[in-house]
């Protein structure tokens, strides 16, 4: 069970990974971003068997930390919107040196 | 400071000790407390007047006139467009009575060493540790010796006169209290000069007169020409201060010493004729030449002229440029040493004295034949310091100091005049062009008299100052010539005697020219008609007082100041009185140069010589009034322009032109091509301080790059940065 749950989560991450790299859209990559941190979710889950209970606290941890990630990151991609009418990525370099 | 307990090593055992000699050290401090009101006058003035001075302005539009050489235009004792300053009453005081306190200390000094009997070790006062320096311990200290008391005394005395005589010249400057500044500040650092008891102390005087000579050849700085005349001697003259210090380093080097006694102590252990003695000599002798305007460094002399009149008369005649004659008359154990340079002075001297003679010659400017004829006099004092006749050129220096100090001050008297005259009709001509001037004797008889009296003094008509002086030196060299020290040795492969027998032959030369041209002065300047024009004629008039009164006493001593040295075949008084106060100073050189021969020839030789010169110089003055016609001449705008030898002459061989060519040129040519293009502009701006800022932006750049502010780019960055991680874990 343990590695079909683990090489799942690679397979999750991966996906994350990849939509984080190659999307341009903000909300996308949003979303991409909770993927992966699912993956990880599950592999905390998955590693409980082995080694206690801790991994499944954690993920009680990482999903109330991803609800505040949530609406913290919205909001910001909602101002992003109202300033720049457009959530892509390309046009948003506001951190450039 | 100065006036500190004396130091350690004072030489207890003294005679001077415990006297007035004790309080040397006042003798530069009474002048430089002058300078120091006379400056703090000058600069609250200044900031008083402001700096948009009006009368400066009109100073510069009247001082360009026409057809005149820029450097020539003096236009010092301006009456009327330049307003005096408001504190010129005190500064009359100040300035001259500092001098005159110091000429009174310097004679009670005098009387104070007379009265101690006979003195054969100098007195060396030392103040405070100066520069200690490895197994050196260099002193800051005075010494007072025959030769420096001589020399204090000429400066303070004659200095005295011309500070009086300048209180009638510059009264009416707007400058006054600076030049008062100035002149003291010059006295102080010349009696540093004479009465240091080192080398480098004598350096620092040596720098310091420099200085004060630069500041008051540009005293009008605010036309160029003048400012550039300040900077033409200020440059010339650190190429003989170079040569200078070579030879203080040299010694330091090799005799590890650096005071007059430790390096006479030292010196006895160097090789007669030996090369280091012979550098050292011939080093200091570059830094005679600068100081001393002599071949090659003469040409800042003439230039100085631009300076105020009595400054010409106390820096450019008197004083200042005879130190490289008293430093050579000083080291004259060393130049004992080496024959070769001693003849070396002695021919230098030699062919300036003759070829600054041929250019006063055909000079129109007043100031310009006496500046070339006191080029021409210090060739004389090196001809004597150079065959070892130490006390001979100390004494033609002495009696220069009171002919030359009278002619400069008469001639300011005339340009005074002559100024005056131009002023009251507002004239552009040239104050200081003898072809303006002519039938002065009428309007300014004290003048004409005292000047008389001066150029027969410098002709060496007997029994005026000048013919002892000259006669003694030309006496010298003849004596030499016979046998000698000198004319066993060679010079560049000539043998000695001959060399000396041709410096004689100059000699007479210079002296039938120095007749001819000081008389052709005389003659342009006072006789004939007048040629100052109709208007300007009945302002002609004499100068007051407080200038004529210092003529007179300098007039008396040009007269009478061969009677300090009478030769012993002319017992007309106290013979040799000069030759035996240096004897303790000069002596022992002196007799190391003739070696054992007589110092001066045969008796019936002798007054064949005295014959010869006398006959050479009525000859130049007959030649003079022959061939010269004043009434021929025309006034300067009107003149002729010269041809053949007259026009080089005029143009003064074209040295000038030649120095320019060769030396001034190329060296600009370097510095902006070289130097300012290629090392400045290129190297240290571009590689080095572009280059750096260049390189700076470049990385700069670079960094900037990575920062794009796209975040997908980062992410990138992340994970190859992960995956980079984990790879080198995973396949480590």
């Amino acid at each position: 069970m343990l590695p079909e749950s683990l090489f799942f989560s690679a397979i999750l991450f991966t996906i994350g990974v990849v939509g984080v790299l190659t999307r341009r859209n903000a909300i996308i990559i949003f979303m991409c971003v909770e993927l992966m941190l699912n993956a990880v979710n599950l592999s905390f889950v998955a590693l409980s068997q082995l080694h206690g209970m801790t991994g499944q606290v954690f993920v009680v941890f990482v999903m109330s930390v991803a609800a505040a990630e949530a609406a913290v990151g919205l909001a910001i991609i909602i101002a992003i919107f109202r300033h720049h009418e457009s959530v892509d990525l390309k046009n948003i370099n506001l951190l450039k040196g | 400071m100065i006036l500190q307990a004396p130091g350690a090593a004072t030489s207890g055992a003294h005679p001077l000790s415990g006297t007035l000699a004790d309080w040397i050290g006042l003798l530069p401090l009474i002048p430089l407390l002058g300078f120091v009101i006379n400056g703090i006058i000058s600069l609250f003035g200044a900031y008083r007047s402001g700096p948009a001075d009006p009368t400066l302005a009109a100073e510069v539009a009247h001082g360009a006139g026409p057809g005149t050489e820029a450097v020539h235009t003096e236009h010092a004792p301006s009456a009327a467009h330049a307003g005096a300053h408001p504190r010129a009453g005190l500064v009359s005081v100040i300035g001259p009575a500092v001098l005159g306190a110091t000429f009174a200390f310097a004679l009670a000094l005098f009387f104070t060493m007379t009265g101690a009997g006979e003195l054969q070790a100098p007195f060396v006062k030392e103040y405070f540790r100066w520069i200690p320096m490895g197994d050196l311990e260099l002193n800051w200290a005075f010494q007072l010796d025959q030769l420096s008391m001589l020399m204090t005394l000429i400066i303070t005395g004659v200095g005295f006169l011309i500070h009086v005589f300048s209180v009638g010249y510059m009264r009416e400057d707007p400058g006054y209290p600076r030049y008062f500044a100035y002149l003291n500040l010059f006295v102080a650092f010349m009696l540093v000069l004479v009465l240091g008891a080192s080398y480098p102390v004598m350096f620092i005087g040596w720098e310091g007169v420099g200085l004060c000579s630069y500041l008051l050849i540009g005293f009008w700085f605010s036309e160029k020409a003048n400012a550039d005349a300040g900077k033409k001697a200020f440059i010339v003259n650190r190429i003989g201060d170079f040569g200078f210090l070579v030879a203080i380093f040299l010694m330091y080097v090799n005799l590890g010493a650096l005071d007059y006694l430790g390096v006479a102590a030292a010196a006895g252990e160097l090789a007669f004729g030996g090369v280091l003695v012979t550098a050292i000599c011939l080093f200091l002798f570059l830094g005679c030449t600068g100081k001393s305007a002599q071949i090659p460094l003469y040409t800042w002399l003439p230039d100085a002229m631009a300076g105020p009149t009595p400054v010409s008369a106390l820096i450019h005649a008197a004083t200042m440029v005879t130190a490289g004659v008293y430093l050579v008359a000083r080291s004259g154990f060393l130049f004992a040493l080496a024959p070769a340079a001693s003849l070396t002075v002695a021919i230098i001297g030699a062919l300036t004295a003759f070829f600054a003679a041929t250019i006063g010659l055909k000079q129109w400017d007043i100031k310009k034949v006496l500046a070339y004829s006191t080029v021409s006099q210090l060739g004389y004092m090196f001809i004597g310091v150079g065959v070892g006749a130490y006390v001979s050129g100390i004494f033609h220096l002495t009696t220069h100091a009171f002919f030359k100090a009278l002619l400069f001050l008469g001639s300011g008297s005339v340009i005074y005049a002559m100024h005056r005259a131009y002023h009251h009709t507002h004239s552009h001509e040239d104050a200081q062009d003898m072809r303006n001037m002519g039938g002065l004797r009428k309007y300014m008889p004290v003048t004409f008299i005292l000047m008389w009296i001066a150029t027969l003094a410098i002709a060496g008509i007997p029994p005026l100052s000048g013919f002892f002086s000259k006669d003694e030196i030309l006496a010298h060299v003849f004596a030499r010539a016979g046998e000698s020290t000198l004319a066993q040795a060679t010079w560049l492969g000539i043998p000695g005697h001959s060399v000396l027998y041709a410096i004689y032959a100059l000699g007479l030369g210079a002296a039938l020219l120095t007749a001819i041209y000081m008389t052709r002065m005389m003659l342009y300047t006072f006789h004939g008609p007048n040629r100052t024009g109709e208007a300007e004629r009945p302002h002609l008039a004499e100068a007051p007082w407080v200038m004529t009164g210092p003529l007179i006493v300098l007039g008396v001593l040009s007269a009478l100041g061969g009677w300090l040295n009478l030769p012993h075949i002319l017992p007309l008084g106290p013979t040799e009185v000069l030759e035996h106060w240096l004897e303790p100073v000069t002596g022992a050189a002196t007799a190391a140069i003739t070696a054992g021969a007589p110092a001066l020839p045969p008796a019936n030789v002798e007054w064949l010589l005295i014959g010869a010169a006398v006959l050479i110089a009525l000859l130049g003055i007959g030649i003079a009034f022959a061939r010269l016609k004043p009434e021929r001449l025309v006034p300067a705008r009107e003149a002729p322009p010269e041809h053949g030898i007259e026009r080089v002459l005029a143009h003064k061989y074209y040295v000038d032109e030649a120095y320019d060519a060769a030396i001034v040129r190329p060296t600009v040519a370097v510095s902006r091509r070289v130097l300012w293009r290629g090392v400045d502009t290129g190297i240290i701006d571009g590689l080095f301080v572009n280059g750096s800022a260049w390189f700076a932006r470049g990385i700069g750049w670079i960094g900037s790059q990575l920062q794009s502010g796209q975040t997908g780019t980062y992410a990138w960055g992340i994970v190859i940065g992960v995956l980079a991680v984990l790879g080198a874990f995973t396949f480590r």
